[in-house]
């Protein structure tokens, strides 16, 4: 015992003290790697740590190659080796002496010697093979722990010709007494199956006999053998599916020793390793399924605890359910799993279900809609790892909808990763998505039309490739794929151009899918050349994609039926195009030298001059042939005959595509011309009956600036999905689905609503209809709102009375129309609609022109203080003759009470007549919904006489019509002159009374008790005080704006990114005690502005137009007025906003 | 399968590193320090799971890590294993070491790389799991080690000694790994053999 403390305490200097000297031959060598480590740590330079390695490398070369030097020593010297070798500095010197220790040493420095040689050696190293015996001696050793070493280095790598030598040794370790060396012999079996699998065939019964090895450690090495194998090929081992249940019951069940449990879960990593290979032999299998639904089951409802290991067995198991053959209750557990995962707040989970979800997805995309905000937070994660996961749940479910959404998310994604792998692989998912799907339909829909030379760049773009083989792979075979499953549907729906192209890739590429027969390919391919319209062009580009295809047997045959049927064709293209196919289908060797693979992009030669004929043209000459001629002096003698067309060689050879001169169009070109139409050509096939393509859902995603922006989508796809019941010809059935279908908008929070519509554009086109949108409810605009009339009269007699009636009523017409900027243009716009009706308009605007102006005046002046409703200013002018003011007051009253229910809680315009006979009185206002100004029309019976023709005359017909936002039309007619939303807006309502009129007739079939004639008058009424109304811009902002509810980010980034701006200084009100908060509430109030933040002497505010463009402003207090600074994107806006500003403060 | 274990500490050095795949000498040290850059760059409140990596592999493969004091540990997986699986197998790696060295810290896996190589042969072989009770792996390392000791008799004395002073030799080096939240429990149960 003294001596182990003396030797301590000899060894405690060299420790202690730093200037040890390392060369000394009495320090331990541990002291040395000691001294190595520590001398490395104080090394600041990676230059001095290869010199102090190099050093220390130099030293140990000496040492071992010293024949002094015991295997003690050499053991130290190996584990210096092997910490410089794990630094990265090669010590191959040192190799030969590893064997060497693992030959001679004692157990010890053995084990040493057989790590070092793990470490530094790999299969094919050549000094391994002198390790073989060694192995061999070893794997005979009684030492068990000598058995146990060679195991784990032949599992580690073992030349791959000397398994023979050592697997009878191995075998024979299965039925060792001892279970870690039947637990390493099978896994070092197993190792052998992987390099050399047809050495171990004949083992498979003692695999068979590991699985019911009594221990169970050695049953769970021996399932990583079956895992590969039955991956390999499931349907070879169903029959063991009963064992595996039965395994995974006990373990469940708790049968397995307690010693096996982790965290009290029983053996997790046999269950996670089982319910794979279930998973596997379940898949496409119901019986195999049935089998194990019961144990599945029971896992699920096991695996509850609290803790890691039992999410991943639940993971498994979710994973296998949905791989299994289905079962509707597991299925409904396996997907509240998900969930669970998913809104897990702890990360690893979370990352786990959204990979469970990208699995399932594509069998049950419900469940993605379950879950869209939660993957919307999630594409906002900021653990790119979490990101990146998002995104790839994306590309599952990409549809023809929302391929501009996601592919824009991907490239946002993009622009921020710098990490080259991630990038690679995302590029290549755009490119598939977009750049194949894109063209597909870019060629189905310009079909023939188009210039040779786009679908020659696009072959070109193909073949050439992108910058990473493995990217040109994907792009390749995803357009193998679409292009077989066109042709697999109805090609001949095909146009030519895109026939040529799609036989062009599939002769090229077809041989990248795996799986995919040449012969089945050419099957496709020939029934194209029976299809009446392919044409002849067509027909000689598809069989030469069918000679470089023709391999084997099958296409042999096929070739030689082709050329029977064709062969006889008038085409002398087709004919030689057929000769060839035949021939190089019979000739492999020759197919491959004339149409080698992947050789689109090399560079052909093609020798002008053809001098390789030259001996040819001799050997005729001189047989008395007729020497050339050139075409010109052949012309003459030709004149009458008629000339061989040379031309079709040109455009039939597609390998002449590289070297094509292509016009400078690059693929975005290309895309904008077809503006985006993404519509999926898979579907297209699938279409039947229609030539069309179904352009719903389909978006412009393409402008002129690039992309449009991301709103368009959401609002389109909201447009898509409202049915139009109101157009159905079930009234009353339509009138209620209506009601029903437009509940008051529930108020969200901005950003909230923001992820919503992301949702919805995301998750567009999944799962049906009413799961799919979000907020589509809320979105909805209302058409049309109509009451059923209680009864129905017809007024032929009355029609003529009340039509000359309406003309007399022309006082109050004229105020109407009576507008400085009712000109001309309007005029026509209105002639237009109602074509016959324009002279006699035209007549009442002219006669009107003399007292305009005053009136117009008048509008004005007395824009009532109160109140800043447009309409309430009019009324108070056609008031002018007092025959209609007194009726018209109590009606205001009365009528509102007839207002739609859907609208009577809404905020109102006094209801005004437009016009009134000695039977009917019409009257409008307009109703402010927050999405949506609606403008409602009364119509009203006024006499007691009339009743039976007015239909019930007491109470009032009231008909709603959106004024904005409007239908199809306002978008159609916006002018080019006209930027910006508010002349949009004012298009929209002149446009709008098309829709009116149309609306008005419907309102009369309806109600069948207006006179045609009257109707039309009433039409252009409404029409005329609409246009009166609301071409004032600046007071349309009354009506239109409303509030825009943004953060002070968003502000921010907002302001940045408006052009337009404008800035004035206005009063600041004096009564609150704080005058910025108090102007700004009053303006807040009067205007329906957001006052976003108020931060000391500054406040930000913000607006929008009724689904429009938004409008900022920013008050500062200075020197006793307030300056603000407005921007919009909108040149008008800023200007408008700031009338009503001083307006509403001088008011108050 | 697991194609490679690394273990390296914050500033990136190398601390044990296992491949159960070949690749050049230049490529091992290629992946340890990308995976060093990959894994280094992440918060600690992210997931414990990366993705890809260009050397090892490409898409199929993907790192799984936990971060312990001074050290990543990092196994390099291909998609046939679990990833939580993986992620409390290193739990049962690190736990383990901590119990045959008796509170590990990262000088026990530089003065010991031997002995660390040991015990990962017990829990993988040839990138297979082999086991994963941590009772186990310790049995087969003592077992391993009691021979060594009788071997090694009076002559390890001085080995043993300079552990036991190793933590005075050296203070500016982290002591401990910190285990985690994690507490295990190993009951004590006998044998079922």
């Amino acid at each position: 015992m003294s001596d182990v403390v003396e030797k301590t305490l000899t060894a405690l200097p060299s420790l202690l003290s730093l200037d040890s000297q390392p060369g000394s031959g009495k320090l331990s060598s541990t002291s040395k790697l000691g001294n190595l480590i520590r001398g490395i740590t104080e090394l600041t330079s990676k230059h001095e740590e290869e010199k102090l390695i190099q050093r220390e490398l130099s030293s140990i070369k000496e040492q071992v190659a010293s024949p002094n030097t015991s295997m003690r020593q050499m053991k130290e010297l190996m584990v210096r080796a092997i910490y410089c070798e794990m630094l990265g500095y090669e010590a191959s010197f040192s190799y030969i002496h590893a064997i060497k220790l693992a030959q001679q040493g004692t157990v010890l420095e053995k084990r040493v010697g057989y790590l070092a040689v793990s470490l530094f050696l790999n299969e094919s190293h050549e000094l391994l093979l002198l390790l073989v015996n060694t192995v061999l001696k070893d794997l005979q050793s009684t030492n068990l722990i000598e058995v146990c070493m060679a195991l784990t280095v032949v599992s580690q790598m073992f030349p791959k010709d000397m398994i023979p030598a050592i697997l009878p040794l191995v075998e024979e370790k299965l039925t060792h007494p001892k279970e870690i060396i039947r637990r390493k012999a099978v896994l070092a079996l197993y190792k052998f199956y992987l390099i050399a699998p047809n050495q171990v065939q004949h083992i498979h019964n003692k695999f068979r006999k590991a699985l019911c090895d009594k221990d169970p450690g050695v049953m769970t090495a021996s399932l990583h053998i079956y895992l590969q194998m039955i991956k390999e090929n499931p349907e070879g081992y169903k029959d063991l599916t009963a064992s595996f249940v039965t395994i995974l019951k006990q373990v469940v069940g708790g049968k397995l020793p307690m010693d096996f449990n982790y965290h009290s879960v029983p053996a997790p990593w046999l269950q996670i390793q089982l319910l794979r290979i279930l998973s596997l032999l379940g898949k496409d299998d119901q019986s195999t399924s049935e089998m194990m639904y019961e144990v599945l089951d029971e896992s699920l409802r096991r695996a509850e605890m609290n803790h890691n290991i039992t999410y991943a067995i639940l993971y498994e198991c979710v994973k296998s359910i949905y791989t299994i053959h289905p079962k509707a209750e597991l299925l409904e557990k396996a997907a509240k799993c998900i969930g669970n995962f998913v809104l897990s707040p702890k990360i690893n989970l979370k990352y786990l279900g959204l990979k469970a979800l990208t699995y399932v997805v594509q069998q049950d995309a419900n469940l993605a809609l379950q879950h869209q905000l939660t993957i919307i937070e999630c594409l906002d994660h900021s653990d790119l790892v979490i990101k990146r996961e998002t995104l790839e749940l994306l590309f599952r479910i990409t549809n023809a909808q929302n391929v501009t959404v996601i592919v824009e998310k991907m490239l946002e994604f993009l622009r921020l990763s710098k990490d080259d792998y991630t990038t690679i692989d995302l590029v290549g998912k755009v490119a598939e998505l977009w750049f194949i799907e894109t063209m597909n339909t870019v060629f189905s829909l310009g079909g023939d039309m188009m210039q040779p030379d786009i679908p020659n760049s696009f072959l070109r773009l193909l073949s050439e490739g992108f910058d990473s083989t493995e990217e040109d792979r994907q792009l390749r075979l995803f357009a193998v794929d679409s292009y077989v499953s066109l042709l697999q549907g109805e090609p001949g729906r095909l146009p030519q151009r895109f026939l040529q192209v799609i036989s062009w890739v599939l002769g090229e590429y077809s041989h990248l899918r795996e799986g995919l027969e040449p012969a089945t390919t050419l099957r496709l391919l020939a029934k194209l050349l029976d299809m009446k319209h392919t044409s002849s062009e067509t027909k000689s580009w598809v069989l030469l994609a069918m000679s470089k295809l023709c391999e084997g047997p099958d296409c042999v045959s096929l070739a030689q039926e082709l050329s029977e049927r064709h062969g006889g064709s008038l085409d002398t293209v087709l004919r030689q195009r057929v000769q060839e196919l035949r021939h190089l289908s019979e000739d492999a060797e020759l197919r491959a030298s004339v149409l080698p693979r992947d050789a689109a992009q090399e560079p052909l030669e093609v020798d002008s001059s053809l001098s390789f004929l030259d001996g040819f043209v001799s050997e005729a000459l001189s047989a008395g042939a007729a020497p050339y001629k050139p075409p010109h002096q052949r012309q003459e003698e030709l004149a009458q005959a008629k000339a061989l067309s040379l031309e079709p060689y040109g455009l039939s050879l597609p390998i002449s595509m590289s070297s094509c001169s292509l016009a400078d169009r690059q693929s975005p070109t290309l895309l904008s011309m077809s503006s985006g139409l993404s519509g999926n050509s898979t579907d297209l096939s699938h279409k039947g009956g229609s030539t069309t393509l179904k352009l719903d859902g389909v978006k412009r995603v393409w402008g002129k600036d690039g992309y449009l922006a991301q709103k368009e989508p959401v609002e389109e796809s909201a447009q898509v999905e409202v049915p139009s019941p109101l157009c159905s010809p079930s009234r009353q059935g339509g009138a209620d689905s209506t009601h029903s279908q437009t509940p008051t908008p529930t108020p969200t929070p901005e950003p909230e609503k923001e992820k919503q519509q992301l949702a919805s554009s995301l998750f567009v086109g999944l799962g049906s209809q009413s799961s799919v949108c979000l907020m589509g409810k809320s979105e909805q605009t209302p058409q049309r709102f109509r009451r059923k009339a209680k009864g129905q009269g017809s007024s032929s007699g009355a029609s003529e009375q009340i039509s000359n009636s309406h003309y007399s009523t022309q006082s109050t017409v004229d105020n109407l129309l009576c507008n400085n900027l009712l000109d001309s243009t309007v005029t026509s716009d209105l002639a237009v609609s109602t074509p016959e009706q324009t002279p006699q308009l035209s007549q009442e605007v002219a006669t009107t022109n003399g007292t305009c102006d005053a009136e117009q005046d008048l509008i004005e002046e007395t824009d009532p203080g109160n109140s800043p409703s447009l309409i309430r200013a009019n009324s108070t002018v056609t008031a002018d003759p007092p025959a209609h003011k007194d009726p018209d007051r109590p009606k205001d009253s009365c009528l509102s009470s007839h207002l739609p229910a859907e609208l009577a809680g809404l905020s109102h315009s006094e209801i005004i007549p437009l016009c009134s006979s000695q039977n009917l009185d019409l009257s409008a206002c307009h109703v402010q919904k927050e999405d949506a100004l609606l403008l409602v029309i009364f119509i009203e019976n006024s006499s007691d006489s009339d009743i039976e023709q007015i239909g019930g005359g007491e109470k009032p017909q009231c008909v709603g019509v959106p004024v904005f936002p409007d239908g199809e039309e306002a978008s159609g007619s916006r002018g080019a002159g006209w930027d910006g939303v508010l002349p949009a807006a004012f298009w929209g309502i002149s446009s709008h009374a098309v829709l009116l009129q149309t609306s008005i007739n419907q309102f009369h079939q309806v109600h069948c008790f207006l006179p045609s004639d009257l109707l039309l008058s009433m039409a252009l009424l409404t029409q005329s005080m609409l246009v009166s109304c609301f071409c004032l811009t600046s007071l349309l902002f009354l009506c239109l704006g409303r509030p825009l509810c943004v953060s002070t980010e968003e502000y921010g980034t907002l302001w940045l990114a408006f052009s337009q701006d404008t800035k004035q200084n206005l009063a600041l009100l004096n009564d609150g005690q704080d005058p910025l908060t108090a102007t700004l509430d009053v303006l807040k109030n009067k205007l329906q502005l957001h006052v976003v933040d108020i931060i000391g002497a500054e406040g930000i505010v913000a607006c929008r137009l009724l689904q429009g463009q938004p409008c900022l402003m920013h008050c500062r207090v200075h020197a006793g007025s307030l300056a603000v600074w407005l921007r919009s994107p909108v040149p008008d806006l800023p200007d408008c906003l700031l009338y009503h500003c001083q307006r509403a403060l001088q008011e108050h | 399968m697991i194609k490679a274990i690394l273990i390296f500490n914050n500033h990136g050095k190398p601390r044990l590193s296992k491949f159960y795949e070949h690749y050049s000498e230049d490529t091992e040290q290629q992946i340890i320090r990308e995976t060093f850059h990959l894994v280094s760059k992440r918060d600690e409140n992210v997931c414990n799971f990366l993705e890809g990596g260009m050397l090892i592999g490409g898409s199929d493969n993907k790192l799984i890590y936990r971060h312990y004091a001074t050290l990543y540990f990092v196994f390099c997986v291909d998609s046939s294993e679990s990833e939580l699986g993986i992620l409390d197998l290193i739990q049962v790696f690190v736990e383990t070491l901590d119990k045959c060295f008796e509170n590990v810290c990262e000088l026990d896996l530089i003065f010991h790389v031997d002995k660390v190589h040991n015990i990962l042969a017990e829990m993988v072989m040839g990138g297979m799991v082999l086991e994963t009770n941590m009772n186990e792996i310790i049995t087969q390392v003592d077992a391993q080690n009691k021979m060594e000791k009788s071997e090694a008799g009076i002559a390890g004395a001085p080995a043993r000694a300079v552990s036991a002073v190793k933590n005075m030799n050296l203070p500016e080096m982290p002591r401990n790994i910190n285990i985690g939240d994690i507490s295990i429990k190993v009951p004590n149960l006998p044998s079922f053999k």
